[in-house]
């Protein structure tokens, strides 16, 4: 299967993301400009990558969810098809109206950039369908506005329906409010969209994939999107 | 047609904990300014529109604030609007 990558300017986690799904996993990938009016036809998930798209201007991810590649990603997503958007990624998903609710800055007002552990909710979309609900996995976060917020109604309905895929905890995969870097509501580090072909998450996956780095943990996802993806 | 400034000022809507607002308040009581309180951060943005009258002038920048200059999920924006002399 194809990854296709779009590099906005500014994004900055793009070649992370093309490395890790080209050299840590079994697939290929290629970038896709955002000005670009046209998704290559043999991809079949599309990454937007973390980084400050447009410099951040007026609020993270706002132009970039304008950019011309944005209005072919919408139609990919509402056919159906996999987009996975990791951090200003993820920022653009909520700003784009993919994915509900919106990032505000971190709690603590800093610029956090550290290693997380993720508790995984729910293996019920393809992201996560091979790792257990409940493994916990240690990737790093590097964000200054990722606090998670939507109104109570939409938190009811992301809980009731499980679409929350990530959610801070301890290594050992209790939730608490010490293991929460940004104040995120009910520590809510990603979330998917209702169908479970949208995701998006503030954690870097594509940072921690190479075994070279100490840690891949990241890896598990991609490969949890390349086996149930077919081609 | 005639050219008009729109004013735009927006807000966090309330009830949204305005994290630099309360780092600005601590600031200010650290001053011994403990008379100021309830401090909040927003944006403020002009430009300059061209429309018929100040009606539609208004109703397109209400437009472009819904799409693309505020986040009506946690802001609240004012407009106003002025004829260019």
């Amino acid at each position: 299967m194809k990854f296709g990558v779009v590099v906005f300017p500014g994004s900055n986690c793009d070649h992370d993301a093309l490395y890790a799904t080209a050299n840590n996993v079994d697939a290929e990938s290629v970038e896709i400009w955002h000005k670009d009016t046209q998704i290559p036809s043999d991809v079949s998930c599309i990454i937007l990558p973390g980084g400050f798209s447009f410099g951040d201007y007026l609020r993270c991810g706002s132009i970039a969810s304008f950019s011309p590649i944005m209005k072919e990603v919408i139609e990919f997503a509402n056919n159906g098809g996999y987009v996975i958007g990791i951090c200003n990624g993820f920022q653009i998903l909520t700003e784009s109206g993919l994915l509900p609710g919106t990032l505000l800055k971190n709690e603590s007002l800093n610029f956090v950039c550290k290693d997380v552990h993720l508790k995984v909710e729910s293996s019920n979309c393809i992201y996560t369908k091979e790792l257990e609900a409940g493994t916990v996995l240690r990737i790093p976060v590097a964000h200054g506005e990722g606090n998670y917020y939507a109104d109570e109604e939409t938190i009811n309905s992301l809980e009731t329906n499980n679409q929350i895929i990530f959610r801070y905890s301890d290594s050992e995969g209790n939730i608490s409010k010490e293991a929460n870097p940004n104040g995120a509501i009910n520590n809510i580090a990603g979330i998917c969209n209702k169908n479970g072909n949208v995701l998006g998450m503030m954690p870097h996956p594509e940072r921690y994939s190479d075994e070279i780095l100490g840690c891949n943990d990241g890896v598990g996802i991609f490969n949890s999107i390349l086996k149930n993806i077919k081609n | 047609m005639n050219t008009y400034k729109a004013k735009i000022k927006i807000t966090l809507r309330k009830g949204i904990l305005d994290v630099q607002g309360k780092a600005v308040e601590q600031a200010l009581h650290s001053m011994d300014y403990d008379i100021m309180e309830n401090v909040r951060i927003g944006k403020y943005v002009e430009l300059d529109i061209t429309a018929q009258n100040d009606g539609q002038a208004e109703e397109f920048v209400r437009e472009a604030c819904d799409k693309i200059i505020a986040n009506p999920i946690v802001e609240d924006y004012e407009i106003e609007i002025l004829e260019q002399a």
